[in-house]
């Protein structure tokens, strides 16, 4: 399967989306009442944080349908995915950081349940690559992985739901950070990075899928060219590899 | 199936009593925190909140202790592949280990717990008092049990598993941390015990339901070979 | 809450720049790898011409 199909077109989608979601932000927008100017990050920080989220779940999915067909292939979807989840998953704590700062004056607070939430959710998530890196037989790596995913995966509501729940009994005034508590004019601009986020998301997916999918051609190809001693031995590595018959 | 599950934790138990280890290392290692936190809090009594804060740190690592070793036995000397030569459902493995750990759990409560009202708790609970704190306990034990023995099977053939099961299974049972922390908090204030929330207590029955399931329908990928 | 505006724009702008970087660090990461593709199809294209020669040669020879 190749992954780079229509690739073009998405990026361009993605990057129409976003840049017009920002745009209805900064100059269509409201200012926000309570926090002026500085409510903007929520524009950036709150999508990314979403789609990290959906980012780790679609990696349990991709996770469970590795254990049930045995297909590689599904493996390195959910490796990919997760290890895209993880690095969006770091600019949405400094961003959140940020915002911390911006509003009360600290670079963390525990009072947002969600960052909070968050932090744990990332926290877990960075132990994938070093639980794959400690297991040496690529097959036992990927099932062990999926198996990783698919908990962590159903770990993330379970956890939001905690936390959510510890915060409101001493916080009441939640930050109307979800879709509930939007006002009206500042839904359009919101969706709208919600949805560039998640095309950027595929995006870059896409565009690791196909990196990945090449590397394994080209490997492939050395081996049919120049047989098995062209090919340098691959070592021990936390990523999972498309076989050679791909 | 049931035999099965019988089978492996009287062996885990006769294991355990003929040469304790994980208990009693459990045990002490929990008496021996609530002395380090005496003197990284500087207090010599706590209640309410941060009561229930030091209680379930100290549970929560000691635990941690106990559950790297699950498998280690079994993985090392063989028992991992007698088992799986026999003709039982491989999720029996499951259940027989995650009972055992809650049964070492239970019997390091029952040296901690007291320790900790000795040493550390201001105000004394009264029954009604100890009796919430014990089903939060089991509710607790419960999640505990389920996401150590997970973990600990997913570490135990992996080269780290002793760095890994703290660093995966932490994470995964702060959910637990909260409510169990915030369940047993009003037992605890200085005040006098006030009524356990229910609502933390559906919390702990909900993550041990959720984690259970998900336990018992990923385990067999784990022992496959 | 009332900061002036100046305070509050430059974290605004930390925060979208934060952003910014993560996507264009992808975009880097990418560059290097498609260059290194490139060079890797280059030397596979002379294996292959090789192996043409090898085989015009033997032709030639039998």
């Amino acid at each position: 399967m190749l992954y780079g199909t229509r690739l073009r077109a998405l990026s361009i989608l993605a990057a129409v989306t976003l840049t017009a979601g920002f745009g209805l932000a900064f100059f269509y927008a409201p200012m926000d009442a309570d926090q002026g100017f500085m409510q903007k990050i929520f524009y950036v920080h709150v999508p990314l944080a979403i789609v990290a989220l959906g980012g780790f779940v679609f990696g349990g999915i991709m996770a469970i349908q590795h254990l049930r067909t045995r297909d590689a292939r599904y493996d390195l979807r959910s490796y990919v995915a997760i290890h895209l989840s993880l690095v969006l998953g770091a600019g949405v704590l400094v961003t959140g950081s940020i915002w911390a700062k911006a509003s009360w004056g600290h670079w963390w607070v525990w009072d947002e349940p969600t960052l909070v939430s968050f932090l744990v959710v990332f926290l877990l998530y960075a132990t994938y690559q070093p639980l794959r890196f400690s297991i040496e037989d690529p097959e036992r790596q990927a099932r062990y992985a999926s198996v990783f995913a698919i908990t962590a995966g159903a770990f993330v509501p379970l956890n939001f739901l905690a936390v959510r729940l510890a915060q409101a009994y001493t916080h009441p005034r939640v930050f109307a950070t979800t879709d509930g508590g939007l006002p009206g004019k500042m839904q359009l601009p919101f969706y709208l990075c919600l949805i560039g986020m998640a095309l950027l998301f595929a995006t870059l997916w896409k565009y690791e899928m196909a990196s990945k999918h090449t590397s394994a051609q080209l490997r492939s190809l050395r081996r049919k060219l120049g047989g098995d001693d062209a090919v340098a031995p691959q070592g021990r590595t936390a990523a999972p590899s498309l076989g050679t018959s791909s | 199936m049931r035999r099965a599950v019988g089978a492996v934790l009287r062996k885990e138990l006769r294991l355990e009593l003929r040469a304790p280890q994980a208990v009693p290392a459990m045990a002490l290692f929990s008496v021996t925190t609530l002395v380090v936190f005496h003197f990284a809090l500087q207090r010599g009594q706590v209640d309410g909140d941060l009561a229930a804060g030091v209680l379930w740190v100290t549970l929560l690592f000691a635990a941690m202790l106990g559950t790297s070793r699950l498998f280690v036995a079994d993985h090392e000397e063989g028992g991992l592949d007698g088992f799986l030569l026999a003709p039982v459902d491989r999720t029996a493995l499951l259940v027989a280990k995650a009972l055992a750990l809650f049964g070492f759990l239970a019997a390091v409560e029952v040296v901690a717990v007291p320790a900790f009202g000795l040493l550390l708790l201001g105000p004394t609970p009264d029954v009604g008092a100890i009796a919430s704190l014990v089903v939060v306990l089991v509710l607790a034990d419960g999640g505990i049990a389920v996401v150590g023995t997970l973990v600990s099977a997913l570490a135990v053939q992996t080269r780290a598993r002793d760095l890994l099961v703290p660093l995966l299974a932490l994470p995964l049972l702060i959910p637990v941390v909260i409510a169990a922390a915030k369940a047993t908090t009003p037992l605890f204030l200085a005040g006098g015990a006030e009524a356990l929330p229910g609502r933390w207590l559906a919390v702990l029955g909900l993550y041990d339901l959720v984690f259970g399931l998900l336990a018992y329908a990923v385990f067999d990928y784990l022992l496959e070979d | 809450m009332t900061d002036a505006l100046p305070n509050n724009t430059g974290y605004v702008a930390a925060a979208y720049l934060v952003f910014f970087a993560l996507v264009l660090i992808y975009v880097v990461i990418m560059a290097a790898k498609l260059s290194r593709f490139e060079r890797e199809l280059s030397e596979l294209e002379e294996l292959a011409d090789e192996r043409i020669e090898e085989r015009e040669r033997e032709a030639v020879s039998t």
